[in-house]
């Protein structure tokens, strides 16, 4: 167990009025989102072991409320970038989660044209532009986003999600002092999920209160419970309102948990034991968002049931539609190498 | 002789060395506490502690540099890169400090150490893991570049290596861990710069390294059937390259085929063809072919990568080509 693990929310915790501002379909709509992700990849899982899916696959499973309060806490013509571990991203952005299931069967119907896999989901329409697989490297990418913005005058906000580990690349340092030399409006979101691999933060960052690492370059820190969907949701609108009104970027950490293994081949039990894993599942975040929508009388528990079946509904459509897409043609690997 | 696996082979030369010479230390990702990420490392940790066996942040520009400083004065550090997609995030440390140092010096310094990992495609890992990156390496002056086939030469060349005191680029692959082969049983090296004839053969030249070793060794057995006996040349090391045997054999058999599972442009395979074209121009009765990567990159879908690859059928064509048959 890493010495750090936040304290379990108490539901109780969730019922600001606030929240209830965002309106009822807004936060049923939440919870279907931080369902279906979790759906999504369970199938995704599935076929992996029916060897539809190849490759590597690092499932999300545990970590829905950063994406999905994150995405809800951004303006849709704001950019955001993340690494490898991408799916719930791409599904809180609103990719239609069928070109995402048939991008993982590497279908010529998929995001990429079966050319990219599990982690490189884009969608730039959505201005979601990336799950990046070099460890770090999206770190500048997202800066360089969000130096466009500031270039071209727009009020937009470049969201760059990490891992806990890809802070230890120089390309993340190299970033970050130029988001705050340039004052340049980015939030970067560092998904802690107390390990890079088989590797505890504590083991692989000298200074384990991640968000205080900005403070070299005057970046300021905030910390969130990333179990906590309107944690999440808070720590970014008040980040992102930053960058976009006053162009500052922020070092925004959220503690959370990934339940499965690194990737699909990832044998976890040599650094964690179950239960650990058991014990972070009790703060697990779409149960605790059901508690909330239940407790604050915002959804009935047939509402709830309604969610699950139309969610059931949706991902065994992403799986029939990516089964019976097409492969790409064998020239197609030729295409997209240049414009 | 014991068979063994590839892996084994590779962690038997790890252990034999390290056990010989304490300023042996080995860093790099997941290397000590999860045994190795491909497991390569496995129960070095337990075997010579944690002082020498050091797990080290995903900092690779960071661990690779520390290892050309350490290797300045005196250690003979071993950086494992988790693949050699991941080396390119620290290609400042091998190519402008660890290729150049004791050039710069004028022969003051000298920096002994091994850079290790996988190379190449694995398995549908898409376009920024699945890079065979040899040949960018093996342009640089002052590195040497190791890339063994067999269990057998990686534990042999693996030893040179280590002991070579140069920085030494040594790639293996995911997918050949587990390949396994005769291995000797007591100690031996393989010196590093000697080209190896896996297989004779007095109709045509097939050379392979690496992956492709195995692939090749398959199509001459195919070849066999039809009556063709082909002589596969392994260089082993790319750099430097030891052509001598390569040209040999193709004045031997007029014929030559280059397979490397690297892109086409600028490639090892373009410069052995080169060697072989300008050296034994006047023993050649085709233009030497190459079968190499399509020049893309590397798509996920498994069947697009299959093909963006060499395959028997690739290799089986080309040598039927430059035999001018069908
Ligand atoms: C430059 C580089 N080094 C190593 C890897 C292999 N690798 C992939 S993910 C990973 C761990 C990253 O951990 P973290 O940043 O915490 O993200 P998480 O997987 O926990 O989401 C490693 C070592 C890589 N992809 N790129
Ligand atoms: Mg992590």
């Amino acid at each position: 167990m890493s010495d750090y693990a936040i304290e379990t929310n108490k539901s109780d915790g969730f019922l600001k009025e606030e929240y209830l501002s965002l309106g009822r379909a807004r936060l049923v709509e939440m919870y279907r989102t931080m369902v279906l992700i979790r759906r999504f990849e369970e199938a995704a899982a599935k076929a992996y072991s029916m060897q539809k899916i190849g490759g590597f696959l690092h499932l999300y499973i545990g970590q829905e409320a950063v994406a999905v309060g994150a995405v809800a806490a951004l303006r849709d013509d704001d950019y955001l970038i993340t690494a490898y571990r991408d799916h719930g991203h791409a599904i809180a952005r609103g990719t239609d989660p069928k070109k995402l299931m048939a991008e993982l069967f590497g279908k010529y119907t998929g995001s990429s044209k079966g050319k990219g896999g599990s982690m490189h989901f884009f969608d730039a329409q959505r201005n979601m532009l990336g799950g990046h697989a070099i460890v770090g490297a999206q770190v500048p990418l997202g800066t360089g986003i969000a130096f466009k913005a500031k270039y071209r005058k727009e009020d937009r906000v470049c969201l760059t999600f990490l891992g806990d580990a890809a802070m230890n690349q120089g390309a993340f340092h190299e970033a970050l002092n130029l988001a705050a030399l340039w004052k340049l409006p980015v939030v970067y979101i560092v998904e802690n999920n107390m390990y890079g691999m088989g590797t505890a933060v504590d083991r692989a960052s000298a200074v384990t209160e991640l968000h205080k690492r900005g403070c070299a370059y005057g970046i300021e820190g905030m910390v969130a419970d990333g179990m906590n969907v309107f944690a999440v949701y808070d720590a970014v609108k008040e980040a992102a309102r930053k960058a976009r009104e006053l162009s500052l970027p922020t070092l925004l950490e959220v503690r959370t948990y990934r339940y499965r293994g690194h990737s699909m081949s990832d044998p976890d039990s040599i650094y964690r034991t179950k239960q650990e894993v058991e014990e972070e599942k009790q703060r697990d975040p779409i149960e605790q968002m059901k508690k909330f929508l239940l407790g604050g009388k915002i959804a009935t528990q047939k509402e709830i049931d309604t969610v699950e079946e139309d969610v059931k509904k949706i991902v065994a459509e992403c799986v029939e539609f990516a089964e019976k897409s097409p492969e790409p043609p064998l020239e197609s690997m030729y295409d997209d190498i240049y414009v | 002789m014991p068979e063994i696996t590839f892996r084994e082979a590779i962690n038997q030369a790890l252990a034999e060395e390290m056990e010989r010479d304490d300023s042996i230390f080995i860093v790099g990702e997941e290397v000590a506490k999860y045994q190795g990420a491909y497991k390569v490392t496995q129960g070095l940790l337990q075997r010579f502690g944690e002082d020498r066996v050091i797990d080290a942040p995903i900092s690779e520009s960071g661990f690779t540099g520390v290892g050309v400083g350490a290797a300045m004065v005196g250690l003979r550090p071993i950086v494992e890169v988790m693949t050699f997609n991941f080396s390119l995030v620290a290609i400042d440390q091998i190519i402008n400090n660890a290729a150049k140092m004791r050039h710069m010096s004028g022969g003051q310094l000298k920096v002994p150490m091994v850079i290790r990992g996988p190379n190449g495609p694995a398995h549908q890992l898409a376009a920024t893991h699945s890079q065979a990156l040899e040949s960018i390496f093996a342009h640089i002056p002052g590195l040497k570049v190791v890339v063994p086939g067999t269990p057998k030469d990686a534990k042999g060349l693996l030893k040179s290596a280590i002991r070579d005191d140069n920085p030494v680029i040594f790639m293996e692959s995911e997918v050949m861990y587990g390949l396994k082969g005769e291995v000797p049983e007591g100690e031996y090296t393989i010196p590093l710069g000697k080209t190896d004839v896996k297989r004779k053969g007095k109709d045509i030249t097939i050379v392979a390294y690496g992956k492709m070793v195995s692939l090749v060794l398959q199509a001459a057995g195919t070849l066999a059937s039809e009556g063709i006996e082909a002589e596969v040349v392994d260089p082993m090391t790319l750099r430097p390259l030891d052509d001598g045997p390569i040209v040999e054999s193709v004045k031997k058999t007029n014929r030559c085929v280059v397979v490397s599972e690297a892109w086409p442009f600028a490639s090892v395979a373009s410069e052995i063809g080169y060697r072989v074209s300008s050296k034994a121009f006047d023993y050649l009765d085709a233009p030497v072919e190459l079968v190499t990567a399509e020049d893309v990159p590397m798509p996920y879908n498994k069947t697009l990568e299959h093909n963006a690859l060499p395959t028997l059928e690739k290799v089986l064509n080309a040598a039927h080509s430059v035999l001018y048959k069908k």
